[in-house]
């Protein structure tokens, strides 16, 4: 059963890293406009080069 | 401008030198920001076609398309204007209307929303790694491994709960200190009660811990709260929304020069300039012009008055022909406009006395299960002289009792029921107004402008003579009266060709003239064209000394009005038509749509003592208006519906508005809201069925952790999944 002391801690992190990114991605705004993000991802207006 | 002028910190200086120095320029300035709506937009090409046309204007700092929300946000030098703005994306072959940034600033941050779909996600997360835990102490893990499992359970949950369940304390703590109860007490207490028994549990190293319980219980329960929440978000931005697209702005004269200023910035004693088709932004006096005002959103009349100097004109109006400038006298609060506001609030007081469903379930629920938990408590102490049982027993009780699918139930239906109708194109904006709807059994009707659209349409061209047809519309083509557009148009639809009359003229006011073989030609006023008057809607024609000829009109049926009539009917409504149009004219209308109660020159204060006085028959009235003497009815009704072309005041005081031209959607709207409470009321009978099994086995001591996190996730996947079946 030792391999507890391993699992659970790996278990636990992974969860919290899932955690911290949704929290990152609501507070930076992600979710105000999903059909525009799910569309402008097909926009090839700046693949060349980021937009300034 | 003094602003230094610094080169922008740029890696390649050629390229970027130019505007940089101009948005350098630009950013030591308060910036404008411009919002547009644009409802045609529906795919990336949009999106890239507008903004790379609103980039490309120097001026423009930064522009962002929001798809969802069909909208701009332009950030731009200060001195540019919506307007340019408008005419820029209009030139890219889009439909753009300004909207009033003031009003949407709300919508931009939704605070609350956010707040509540963090402790959502804490909630998940914390809820899933106890539940691993939770499954392997089920399975058998035992004692020191069981008691690790324990703590480390306890460890994730403690903070975890005291973040997430924090809208529920905070809701008891308000309920208790004003001494009532509400459905957060008890589930504040079941939650605190099965910390603290879990919390001794593992201390002790016993074999039931409540962690899980405990957090699927707060997860359940915000999942629905944060349902109910976006349903209101949604309709709230949308009205917002139709508010912002009237941005309110009125053209001041000073000093004889024109400027545009917002309306919030008038002043008593200011000039205003008013052209035709622009809506008088404030009460004020007519200083010079003549012309002819539309008065229908205030008082139901469709007949269009004469307005000349002196006259005093109120805020609201809409002026028909020629330029006005009016003289303010009454700004802001003091309108008429506002002053209806005081009669909203007296007919408002009313129907805060409705309860809703939720509240009403809460108030045999919250006492019921205390005592429940209470005499569990107490049975089991004076049974076994065991504190430590006792108190499991009676967390167990809670737990199980807890409102999980009840505070699911309601949410659920409503956010099915609230997309329907929005597809439909209605606006649910208060949350009880379809539990509300659900109980009509009478409607009433406003005329003009939510029966008829509010636009003329000829009535008697058969039986008018041909030359007098060609003359009218040689005469009324030019104008854009309501009563000469429509002339225009029926004519030219039977195909008549207007008469050669020459030096046709408009004055405004009265109407049109012309000449034709050295005759004077008239088409206007009763009074100006030497008629007598008749009690529709009418134009006269009179030509050289010959008797004048009447044109007469009625109002055009708003699409869908027949269907919805008819379909209210036949659900056993009692239909009503209360207009504060002319008796003839109402009468009319009432005929041909069958409905046989009506009320002609209703005063607004009339209109909604008469929906008082229904409402104290027993009946449960629902209002359909659109005008600001339909306002003060519409708060006094058990529920209300007004049209999105409807007065910003009548809106606010409705409860539905209706998003689309097509009245016919009111008799669904009725029944999906019928089905939506039948489903509400069978969601809680489930939930109810689910703790008569349940709650004996948990005072019997029998219920372990693994049937108290078994009975409340079958039971909220059940209310969820009723709740479902509305589509």
């Amino acid at each position: 059963m030792n391999i507890l002391t391993y699992l659970i801690p790996i278990s636990l992190t992974l969860g919290a890293l899932g955690l911290a990114a949704f929290i990152y991605t609501v507070k930076s705004n992600q979710y105000d406009d999903p059909e525009g993000d799910a569309r402008r991802i097909l926009s090839d207006d700046w693949d060349d080069h980021p937009k300034p | 401008m003094t602003a230094p002028m610094r080169p922008a910190p740029s890696a390649c200086p050629a390229c970027a030198a130019a505007p940089a120095a101009e948005a350098q320029a630009a950013r030591d300035l308060p910036r404008a920001q411009i919002a547009l709506s644009l409802p045609t937009i529906h795919c990336a090409a949009c999106i890239s076609k507008i903004e790379r046309g609103l980039d490309a204007d120097p001026r423009v700092v930064s522009a962002r398309v929001n798809l969802t929300l069909k909208r701009a946000s332009i950030e731009a030098a200060p001195d540019v204007t919506a307007e340019e703005m408008r005419a820029l994306v209009e030139g890219l072959g889009y439909e753009a209307h300004e909207l009033d940034p003031g009003t949407l600033n709300a919508t931009a941050t939704d605070r609350a929303g956010r707040d509540l779909l963090m402790r959502l996600a804490v909630a998940g997360f914390a809820m899933m790694n106890v539940m691993l835990l939770s499954v392997s102490v089920w399975s058998g893990a035992e004692a020191a491994t069981r008691d690790m499992f324990h703590w480390i359970s306890a460890a994730i949950t403690l903070p975890a709960i005291a973040f997430a369940g924090m809208p529920f304390y905070r809701n008891a703590w308000g309920a208790l200190r004003q001494g009532r109860l509400n459905m957060d007490v008890p589930i504040t207490l079941a939650i605190v009660l099965a910390l603290v028994t879990s919390l001794w549990e593992t201390m002790l190293s016993g074999a039931h811990a409540y962690f899980d319980a405990a957090l699927a219980l707060t997860f359940f329960l915000l999942a629905g709260r944060y349902l109910d929440h976006r349903t209101r978000a949604i309709a709230r931005s949308a009205a917002e929304e139709l508010t912002a697209l009237e941005v309110p702005r009125a053209t001041r004269l000073t000093d004889g020069s024109e400027e545009q200023v917002n309306v919030s910035d008038l002043a008593v004693g200011d000039l205003i300039r008013v052209r035709p088709g622009g809506r008088m932004p404030v009460d004020g006096e007519i200083v010079t012009g003549t012309s002819e005002l539309d008065r229908s959103l205030l008082t139901g009349e469709t007949v269009p008055v004469f307005g000349g100097q002196g006259q005093a004109v109120s805020a609201g109006e809409v002026n028909l022909t020629g330029p006005l400038t009016i003289c303010a006298t009454a700004v802001g609060a003091d309108t008429s406009l506002h002053r209806m506001a005081d009669l909203v609030a007296i007919a408002e007081s009313g129907r805060s006395r409705y309860t809703s469903l939720a509240d009403s379930a809460a108030k045999l629920y919250a006492p019921g299960v205390h005592i429940l938990a209470g005499l569990s408590f107490a049975g089991w102490f004076l049974y076994t002289w065991d504190m430590r049982t006792a108190l499991n027993i009676s967390a167990a009780v809670l737990i199980i009792t807890c409102p999980c699918a009840l505070g699911l139930a309601v949410p659920a239906v409503t956010t099915a029921a609230s997309g329907r109708l929005f597809r439909q194109g209605m606006l649910i904006k208060h949350e009880t107004a379809l539990e509300r709807l659900a109980q009509v059994d009478t409607v009433v009707f406003d005329k003009t402008g939510t029966l008829t659209t509010g636009t003329p349409r000829l009535i008697n061209l058969d039986a008018l003579p041909p030359e007098a047809v060609a003359a009218a519309l040689a005469l009324a083509q030019g104008s854009s009266h309501p009563l000469a557009r429509a002339i225009t148009e029926a004519a030219t639809e039977a195909g008549m060709k207007p008469a050669d009359i020459r030096d046709v003229t408009e004055v405004p006011g009265y109407g049109t003239r012309g000449f034709a073989d050295g005759r004077e030609i008239r088409l206007g006023r009763a009074g100006w064209t030497g008629a007598q008057g008749v009690p529709e809607s009418a134009t006269f024609l009179k030509v050289g000394d010959q008797a004048p000829v009447a044109f007469t009109f009625t109002d055009a049926l708003r699409p869908g009005a027949e269907d919805a009539v008819e379909t209210l009917r036949r659900q056993g409504k009692r239909v009503i038509l209360m207009s504060g149009d002319t008796r003839p004219s109402v009468e009319v209308l009432a005929h041909r749509l069958g409905i046989d109660h009506w009320m002609a020159e209703a005063l607004p204060a009339e209109k909604a003592a008469r929906v008082s006085a229904l409402a104290e028959e027993g009946a449960r009235v629902l209002m359909v208006g659109d005008g600001l003497n339909d306002t003060a009815a519409l708060a006094a009704a058990h529920v209300s519906i007004s049209p999105a072309s409807a007065l910003d005041a009548a809106r606010v005081a409705s409860d539905i508005v209706l998003l689309g031209n097509d009245l016919a959607t009111i008799g669904t709207a009725c029944t999906i809201a019928q089905s939506a409470t039948r489903r509400i009321t069978e969601n809680f009978r489930i939930a109810t069925l689910y703790n008569v099994v349940a709650v004996p086995l948990a005072m019997a001591g029998l219920a372990t952790p693994l049937i108290a996190a078994l009975a409340m996730s079958l039971s909220s996947v059940t209310v969820s999944l009723n709740a479902l079946r509305l589509r």
